[in-house]
């Protein structure tokens, strides 16, 4: 099995309080820590876990500059035989869309089986897979929580849908799938693995190897935009306890009693 | 000139979803005037009995009804869609399992913009429209503009919009199944599988002591067991503990989780991401305990306070203790 998954370099939420910066149009990027989009770990275990059993190939692609390069090399120290970086002064300021169609020159250049994503990214909206398969006409599935594979070039999955329930399907491959985190552990990669794969060659392809128009990606032809950032007010918002650790524990056991709690 | 505005409605056993009310109040917010339609699909006595539901609150209703259809399958409703739907259609769904499923790829078909997960909607100039959408599980906002001029689908954050009070519409139902034909797709539905109950049921707790990735690692579950057991309170999570394999499913507060009715709800370690959220009702008596202070749990809390779970917890279970063992 020839498998395809799509990655994303994000800003890392655990090592950043995410935060508008001076002049309150965008995110506060100095000093900003970024990782790979926590959801495509479980995207790229699963499709290392369906290799290890078929055989096959993994290759992880990302839509980005130099920088990105480090997310490709963690996956391929996770167990990814391929890294592709898709970069290109024409990409810069691409939607989803603009990603998509990106995505799809990476996916024609292959011959690929599957194609996984994360469920979304932090700094996005669930939107790339759907995209990238009915561009291609594959079949396509969001919020998957399992896969077998079955013969017949087809696979039974599960998708996530209300209350937990698992909404099963078959699929015909070549097809798109969206993973949900928890379908796996994804493994732990250490400094080491990332030592051992740092010498490893990773492509770098852009529009003219990906056979895009460049017209048809980046900032013009995108029909999203964000125009700029605040931060949200939902709701009143809390009453604050600033008290010390002491006083705090006892408000709350007050509170908690006059609301029924402590019969 | 305003281009159409549509609904897609999604129903069970002919028992319309209460997103149908709240895409009608995101539609009112991009035209107060417009007289939307709802597409509804599905086959038989249920599908009759959600569009006429919906005669009180839309102007006209369009039914797709096709035995392929009997079951939402997104893939085969993607088709079903790109049919009927006019050139230049705004469409909107409710951003949940099946929205997600769907709206990305119709977006490609119809050549529209396409923008997940709106929370508001500002006005529209011309062919552009400004909507609001979050990032980074809710702890930042932005201001978004598309391009509708080829049309634009947008998927809606489940309780973001609050339903309006309409005055009766008295819609017609129009009968579009005649320009479906056959539909096929490459995935095909065969079950679906109803979540195991598990050992504990969270939904009949008055307290719940809910866990989120603020309490880092396994072994320390045992902190907030503790709490629970001083409380009589059962212990409930967030979904990075279940997909971090330390608590079961049937645990998880949440969309894809239980939905939870307690009188107090404390969050501990618990960021507060809308699909958490969106498994609490009845409005419980929300503390939040948390170390990042821009948490959004913060934002819909009534008490907050700014810790560490692993220190407050224990302190807080000693004090519970102290206070029962003097009424007993």
């Amino acid at each position: 099995m020839e498998i395809l998954v799509c990655v994303k370099r994000v800003l890392d939420t655990s090592e950043n309080e995410i935060e508008l910066n001076r002049e309150g149009t965008g995110i506060e990027l100095d000093e900003a820590v970024y990782s790979i989009n926590e959801p495509d770990n479980y995207a790229v275990e699963e499709a290392l876990q369906i290799v290890a059993r078929l055989g096959g190939k993994v290759t992880v692609a990302t839509v980005g500059g130099e920088d990105d390069e480090e997310i490709l090399r963690r996956e391929m120290a996770m167990g990814a035989q391929q890294g592709v970086l898709l970069s290109d002064a024409a990409f810069s300021g691409s939607d989803a869309k603009g990603i998509a169609t990106i995505l799809k020159g990476c996916v024609q250049k292959g011959a690929y089986d599957l194609i996984l994503t994360g469920v979304q990214a932090e700094d996005g909206g669930a939107q790339v897979g759907g995209m990238l398969a009915a561009m291609l006409d594959y079949p396509f599935a969001s919020l998957v929580n399992s896969i077998e594979v079955l013969p017949s070039r087809k696979l039974k999955i599960s998708r996530e849908i209300e209350g937990g329930n698992r909404e099963i399907s078959e699929i015909e491959l070549p097809c798109v799938l969206s993973i949900q985190t928890g379908i796996n552990e994804p493994r732990y990669v250490g400094m080491r693995g990332i030592r051992a794969v740092a010498s490893l060659p990773v492509p770098t392809y852009g529009a003219t190897e990906l056979q895009i128009d460049p017209g048809s990606v980046g900032k013009l032809a995108a029909k999203v935009q964000r125009l700029d950032y605040f931060v949200p007010t939902l709701g009143k918002g809390a009453e604050m306890l600033g008290g010390s650790r002491e006083a705090n524990v006892e408000r709350v056991t007050e509170l908690i009693a006059a609301k029924g709690g402590l019969r | 000139m305003t281009p159409r505005i549509f609904a897609y409605v999604t129903h069970k056993a002919g028992v319309v979803d209460d997103s149908a009310a709240e895409l009608l109040a995101a539609i009112k917010q991009i035209d107060a005037a417009a007289a939307p339609t709802a597409i509804v699909t599905g086959w038989g006595a249920e599908l009759d009995s959600a569009c006429s539901s919906l005669c009180a609150s839309y102007a006209e209703i369009w039914k797709i009804s096709n035995e392929a259809l009997a079951y939402p399958n997104a893939e085969l409703i993607r088709k079903a869609l790109v049919k009927v739907l006019p050139p230049g259609a705004i469409l909107l769904l409710a951003h949940e399992h099946f929205g997600i499923d769907l709206a990305p790829g119709l977006s490609i078909k119809l050549n529209a913009a396409f923008v997940p997960d709106v929370l508001s909607i500002g006005a529209r100039e011309g062919m552009r429209l400004r909507v609001v959408r979050q990032e980074f599980g809710g702890q930042i906002s932005a201001n978004v503009e598309c391009d509708i001029s080829s049309g634009v689908v947008l998927t809606v954050r489940p309780g973001a919009f609050k339903p309006p009070v309409i005055p009766p519409a008295n819609g017609k139902v129009v009968d579009k199944s005649g320009e479906v034909g056959a539909l096929t797709s490459g995935r095909r539905y065969l079950q679906t599988v109803v979540a195991e109950s598990g050992d504990v049921d969270i939904t009949k707790h008055t307290i719940l002591v809910s866990v989120g990735r603020g309490i880092q690692e396994k072994d320390n579950l045992p902190i907030a067991e503790d709490l629970a057991d001083a409380l009589g309170a059962a212990v409930s999570c967030s979904r990075p503990v279940v997909d971090a394999k330390w608590l079961e499913k049937s645990r998880q507060v949440g969309s894809s989780g239980k939905t939870v009715k307690p009188k107090v709800y404390l969050a501990c370690g618990i960021s507060g991401a809308f699909q958490h959220l969106a498994g609490l009702k009845g409005s419980p008596f929300i503390i939040a305990i948390n170390k990042n202070p821009k948490a959004p749990i913060f934002q819909v809390a009534d008490i907050g306070i700014v810790d560490d779970i692993l220190e407050f917890l224990p302190e807080l279970t000693s004090k519970v203790r102290e206070l029962r063992s003097k009424a007993a």
